[in-house]
């Protein structure tokens, strides 16, 4: 079993993330008593009369002042099954950017509602952001469970409403828990609840130790972007020519027939070098370097691919972008983009539709893309650069889009990915009657 | 090497491809290194990441004046071993020559900020490292790998790029610069199990020793050049250790009989207390106080 899980908190402002993240590090013991006396202190000076947990994580002032979580915060915990890492990410709508930025690398999405209002709007965007992300599970915790008088058929409701559309997201059954929980009393999250018998699943931290983790897997092609040329000219390495990088997808063996890319050369992999020795084989995740048979001109933004199984190189492709800046995207936009360690200058040609998440339909020829939108677009690039599709891998068929003139990142890329669309526009998502299940969702986990 | 990584493993990888990623991008990147743990355990993946090569940036420590002599002594032997180059920003030099004043407390890790930003401008660095990690403290664990500060040196946390898979967004304008943080998902503990699963040598003081110190606000502080015990304070002799190593004058030692690694590992992970609550003055000035100095430039 895996010994690190990530996963990304989503939901909206008031429904308890906070609190409920600090329960977890509070009742796995993860909060040390300084931080907890600090966190006593300052509840008590807020009049509170039992510790505000909300404020283990909302660090930042203008945070505690508006009892908000404006920011991404990381958190680290471990039980003796489990390390986690979990990216809290805010509820507002403006911040939908970070629900984006957390989901990115998660392997695991934690949703939450307030049970008294149950699924709603924000509820429906956040598990289409972690669906189109990758993220291959969700858990939706059905929070303030105790303001529902810990009422069953309130959490049926909820969980099947959920179930729907998570399912037309191309969710597996099994891929989606529901759990009602009250992250202010505790129940459900680390301790099993007296108040909720009729519940017979496991808490959360139970269903996050136990969940398996989808390993990348080890038959994938191999796929090797270059970062740095290492070249000592030293008396000891006078010759010495290594590829520097981490390998994002497959495994390499020396003896590997392998393609640089764009140029298409062949080689074959002599050595596989790291300083603490050389190694027979490296899998997707390890920083190593790669040594040639032959002196080809390889430089920073190549990608060193398996020869048998390369990916497709185009300047011009279809990708869906999150568009995270408050400058909306038009067509014909002049942009950067990033993709994994080449960056080449872009055009957005078109934009092609806009997907609805509430209704998971799209909308064609959108005149522009807002922040926090999601849509289909058609991409130019100034040079070509071999790609594969966002479903292939999250490392190699993701990247960014930067702004040209201040640097900013605009945009989510992910090449392909086709959103998860029902047939025929139902008009909600508790119809069930979804489109054919989309494995998109499954893809192997990030960094 | 085993195929799955362990955690340490990925962890190692991680920082190893963050400073690949630097050396691909910016023009002059510069590692902070004080010659603390954090710091030796970042030039640590720095020599792995470009070996057989050597590291291809310089080192900067900005000194304070107020150091433990051990520490300074492992630094330069340290640069010496590895054929390093390191600049030394002395704040006493600011403090001479009227760029800085003592604070009334005496205590100089506030000051450490404006040396930082005018080497930073003097040298034209473009990216510096440190070793900051999310688990120290609440505002921390909003930073970013890649954090982008202005001309100022200034922080904004309302204004971080979002950081997207492994994908790091280092553009920046002229005068600006990145601090870039490797050791961003390390936790105290895997920096201590790192050290020993690779044998890298500390400073001395990390380990117990025997040293004259005095209670002040519920902390072993040691003599030195930034004072000794006031009047109601008395100095005596204890088994101490540090946890953390920075300014003398607000660096407290804890009581440990840990007296190597095996000792340190099992007491970190008993302690009950973070390292930087434990021993850091500096952060107990307020609710928001790394913030606050994080904001104005600080590491
Ligand atoms: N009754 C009840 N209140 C809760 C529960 N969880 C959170 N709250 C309260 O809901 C409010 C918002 O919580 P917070 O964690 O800041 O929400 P966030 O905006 O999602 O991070 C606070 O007043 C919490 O004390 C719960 O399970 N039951
Ligand atoms: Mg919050």
């Amino acid at each position: 079993m895996s010994d690190l899980l990530r996963l990304a908190t989503a939901g909206s402002v008031d429904d308890g993330k906070s609190t409920l993240v600090g329960r977890l590090l509070y009742d796995t013991k993860s909060v040390l008593a300084d931080t907890l006396d600090a966190v006593h202190r300052a509840s008590a000076d807020r009049g509170l009369a039992t510790p505000d947990l909300s404020l283990l994580v909302d660090g930042l002032r203008s945070e505690r002042e508006q009892g908000i979580t404006i920011d991404v915060a990381y958190r680290y915990f471990a039980t003796p099954k489990r390390s986690f890492v979990l990216a809290d990410t805010p509820g507002h709508v403006q911040y939908t950017r970070n629900t984006v930025t957390g989901a990115s690398t998660a392997q695991l999405g934690v949703l939450l509602v307030d049970a008294r209002k149950g699924v709603i709007e924000q509820t429906r965007r956040h598990a289409a952001v972690l669906a189109l992300l990758g993220v291959p599970r969700l858990v939706l915790a059905v929070n303030k469970i105790d303001l529902v008088d810990y009422d069953e058929v309130t959490f049926s409701r909820i969980a099947k409403e959920f179930t729907a559309h998570a399912t037309a997201l191309g969710y597996t059954e099994d891929a989606v828990v529901e759990i009602p929980v009250s992250a202010l009393a505790g129940d459900n999250v680390v301790e099993k609840s007296a108040n909720t018998p009729w519940y017979s699943g496991p808490t959360l931290l139970e269903h996050l130790e136990n969940v398996p983790v989808e390993p990348d897997p080890h038959d994938a092609p191999f796929r090797f972007p270059v970062q740095y040329v290492i070249r000592p000219r030293t008396a000891e390495h006078l010759d010495y020519r290594g590829y520097a990088g981490l390998v994002a997808a497959g495994t390499v063996k020396p003896g590997d027939e392998i393609v640089v890319l764009p140029s298409g050369r062949r080689s074959t992999v002599t050595k596989i070098d790291t300083m603490d020795g050389e190694l027979t084989e490296a899998a997707a995740g390890q920083s190593v370097t790669l040594l040639l048979a032959d002196d080809i001109d390889i430089s920073r933004g190549d990608l060193i691919a398996s020869a048998g199984n390369a990916p497709t190189v185009t300047d011009d492709f279809e990708a869906t972008l999150c568009w995270l800046a408050e400058k909306p995207l038009k067509a014909g936009a002049r942009v950067l983009v990033k993709h994994g360690t080449r960056t080449v200058q872009a055009m957005v040609t078109e934009l092609r539709d806009r997907f609805d998440e509430q209704n998971l339909s799209s909308v064609d020829s959108p005149p522009s893309l807002e922040l926090n939108e999601i849509g289909r677009v058609s991409l130019r690039l100034a040079e070509e650069v071999p790609l594969d599709d966002y479903s292939f891998s999250r490392r190699t068929g993701s990247f960014l889009v930067i702004d040209v003139s201040d640097g900013s990142t605009l945009a989510a890329g992910l090449v392909g990915a086709p959103l998860p669309l029902l047939e025929d526009g139902v008009e909600s998502c508790t119809g069930g009657s979804a489109a054919a299940p989309d494995n998109h969702a499954l893809v192997s986990p990030g960094p | 090497m085993t195929l799955a990584l362990d955690t340490l493993g990925r962890l190692e990888s991680e920082a190893i491809h963050i400073f690949r990623e630097v050396a691909g991008e910016f023009d002059r990147p510069v590692i902070l290194f004080s010659g603390g743990k954090d710091s030796t355990l970042l030039l640590h993946l720095a020599i792995k990441a470009f070996y057989p090569a050597p590291v291809p940036f310089p080192l900067l420590h900005v000194d304070t004046g107020h150091n433990f002599d051990e520490v300074i002594e492992f630094r330069d032997r340290v640069v010496a071993q590895h054929g390093l180059r390191l600049e030394v920003a002395k704040v006493q030099d600011w403090i001479d020559d009227g760029r800085l004043e003592e604070r009334p407390d005496g205590t100089r890790n506030p000051l450490q900020t404006v040396p930082l930003l005018d080497s930073i401008t003097q040298h034209k660095f473009d990216a510096v490292f440190g070793g900051g990690r999310r688990d120290e403290e609440r505002a921390r664990a909003k930073e970013r790998i890649f954090s982008l500060r202005t001309a100022f040196g200034q922080w904004d946390p309302k204004r971080q790029r979002p950081e997207l898979w492994n994908l790091y967004n280092g553009r920046h304008r002229a005068g600006e610069h990145v601090r870039v943080f490797p050791l961003s998902n390390w936790t105290e503990l895997d920096v201590w199990n790192y050290i020993e699963r690779e044998g890298i040598e500390l400073p001395d003081i990390y380990y117990s020793h025997q040293r004259d110190v005095f209670l002040r606000d519920g902390m072993w502080l040691a003599e030195g050049p930034w004072g000794t015990a006031r009047e109601g304070e008395t100095l005596q002799r204890k088994t101490v250790r540090y946890r953390t190593v920075g300014d003398g004058s607000c660096t407290g030692a804890v009581e440990s009989d840990a007296a190597d690694i095996h000792a340190v590992i099992a007491e970190v992970a008993a302690s009950r207390l973070t390292e930087r609550g434990a021993t850091r003055a500096d952060d107990r000035l307020s609710e928001a106080a790394m913030e606050d100095r994080k904001r104005e430039g600080y590491f």
